[in-house]
């Protein structure tokens, strides 16, 4: 497989806080690579260094064969950024910004209009508004088209979905498909576990470490346990007293059920069951499910604290 | 009065021609939590910053935790906590100096601050950090602490913009519980997020599209309502027609 993003061994300290420890990451020529982890994973840390904005303290990184120290000046010109915190110029309008980043990356809105256009046309009834004024939605399409304009090779998104609701975000994803098929290889980080699902690949991290590299239907082999999803009528109750059973690993809520992982030397979905039973629970209804995302980082958090 | 700690009655607030919220109108119960769902540019911040006394409303009325939000906005104010993800503590300041900042600006005795502080570290079993800078602590604490200040001056109702964005899900679902055993003591929980799982966490929840609460119930009668089999899919259903996305 040929890379676009090659990191080995990236380390960045800020202080007492060590940011990024020993970052190994390839992202393949063309790939949706998803960055999934909490605020102060060191997601941002790492977009900074990729796009040369920040020097690691150790290791090296180079993307489509260009290194982040000594080619960084070519570099500039063949990534698109996107930044977490907003940094369009708010007091310009929506068209006044997109013609700023054409203009000094050398191009015009014309030139690439139609990498945006699917995007833009949304845009467009607005394009004589403030950037500052949009709601959260439409400022990270504009976000996106001012990163695209000059047409990258690369995509670096760092959270572009945080603050936007579900069919906003949704919105979001499909114009990264569509992207995609134009060979743009896009690395995206998200702290909504549910978005793993749309990359091609994922690289889960915490505390500056990435816990797991995988594709998102292979990673469900890495979870430890059995997994049993419960509901009742009085789930707060029934939290409380699951997670006080022998043999119950983790028990956490999960929209209106609760997800409740086993030992499977130990106990079982009957144990589980009568066990609620002799404590005054009995109707309960239970049964075996796959794990997703979530679960899945959930129990790769507990396992690094221990 | 009853046990309605929200009364709202029609509430509107217009910008211009722009139509922000568009007569809304609902209860809330004591201790319920109450989920105030809503696509970007629904008009749920400025709904909400009207039921805080922080914005006038254009037409209409509503009474917070007994007071009127156009008469009588500073003891609204008073009588309400309000916590979001953006900003909730002064990050040079250490955990007692934010404490005794806001039990200050709310009139506590040094004594009382002093009291209920040394209460919420040992509840969250944060005795060491007192003395820390909110800048040296990490996100999931802050969010906690942030919460516990939120209810510093024992206000009958909190709001929440947001609380759990960008939080990891431990630390989501270890604040839900806080929530949960706040609203057992009385405590009246308004509360808006993005993430569709932790509405089904909610008594009841409302979904505000283009100015207006589109629906409103439990989550489990809004799944039957809507044939869904999560909050997601009731969300996505209703915010899809939405006109006033990049309000």
């Amino acid at each position: 497989m040929e890379y676009a993003i090659e990191i080995e061994g990236i380390s960045k300290r800020y202080g007492d806080v060590q940011a990024l420890q020993q970052i190994d990451l390839r992202v393949g020529k063309g790939e949706i690579m998803g960055l999934i982890g909490p605020d102060g994973a060191g997601k941002s840390t790492l977009y900074r260094i990729l796009t040369t904005l920040l020097l690691p303290d150790e290791g090296s990184a180079s993307l489509n064969g260009y290194d982040i120290v000594k080619d960084y000046r070519h570099l500039r010109q063949i990534l698109g950024y996107m930044p977490g915190r907003f940094s369009l110029y708010q007091d310009l309008t929506v068209e006044e910004n997109l013609e700023f980043f054409a203009t000094i990356f050398g191009t015009t809105i014309k030139e690439n209009y139609h990498l945006i256009e699917e995007i833009y046309v949304q845009l467009e009834p607005f394009k004589d508004r403030q950037a500052g004024n949009l709601s959260g939605g439409m400022k990270q399409k504009l976000a996106l088209c001012c990163a695209l304009i000059h047409k990258p090779e690369i995509l670096l998104l760092d959270e572009p979905t945080t603050g936007v609701d579900p069919v906003s975000r949704q919105e979001f994803w499909q114009m990264l498909k569509r992207l995609n098929t134009e060979n743009i290889t896009i690395l995206v980080s998200t702290p909504y576990m549910d978005e793993a699902a749309m990359c091609d690949r994922v690289a889960l991290i915490q505390s500056g470490e990435i816990l797991t590299t995988s594709t998102p239907a292979n990673i469900r082999t890495e979870y430890q346990g059995q997994l049993l999803s419960l509901k009742s009528q009085d789930m707060y109750h029934l939290l409380k007293t699951t997670r006080s059973l022998d043999g119950v690993m983790s028990c956490y809520s999960f929209g209106e059920r609760l997800h409740v992982t086993i030992d499977p030397e130990t106990s079982n979905l009957e144990m589980v069951q009568s066990a609620l039973s002799t404590k005054g629970i009995s109707k309960v209804e239970i049964k075996p499910i796959e794990a997703g995302v979530e679960d899945i980082f959930m129990q790769l958090l507990k396992r690094s604290d221990a | 009065m009853s046990d309605r700690v929200i009364h709202v009655d029609g509430l509107t607030k217009r910008f211009g021609s722009f139509t922000a919220v568009d007569h809304i109108s609902f209860d809330v119960k004591r201790g319920e939590i109450f989920g105030f769902l809503g696509a970007n540019g629904a008009g749920k911040t400025t709904a909400m910053r009207m039921l805080c006394g922080l914005l006038d409303p254009t037409e209409g009325n509503a009474d917070v935790a007994g007071f009127n939000v156009l008469t009588q906005a500073e003891e609204v104010k008073k009588h309400i906590g309000y916590m979001s993800q953006k900003f909730s503590m002064y990050e040079d300041l250490t955990v007692k100096e934010n404490f005794e900042f806001y039990g200050g600006v709310y009139r506590l005795s040094q004594k009382t601050i002093k009291e209920r502080l040394g209460e919420m570290l040992a509840r969250l079993g944060l005795d060491h950090i007192e003395k820390t800078l909110v800048h040296d602590i990490p996100l999931g604490w802050k969010q906690k602490l942030s919460f516990s200040l939120a209810l510093l001056h024992r206000p009958g109702i909190i709001f929440l913009d947001e609380p759990t964005g960008g939080v990891d899900p431990i630390t989501r679902r270890q604040f839900w519980e806080m929530i949960y055993e706040a609203a057992a003591d009385g405590v009246t929980i308004f509360v808006t997020t993005h993430y569709m799982d932790e509405a089904e966490y909610c008594d009841r929840v409302s979904i505000m599209v283009d100015g207006r609460i589109s629906a409103l119930d439990s989550p489990e009668n809004l799944r039957k309502e809507f044939k869904a089999q999560t909050m997601d899919e009731v969300f996505r259903q209703l915010a899809r027609g939405a006109k006033n996305a990049a309000g």
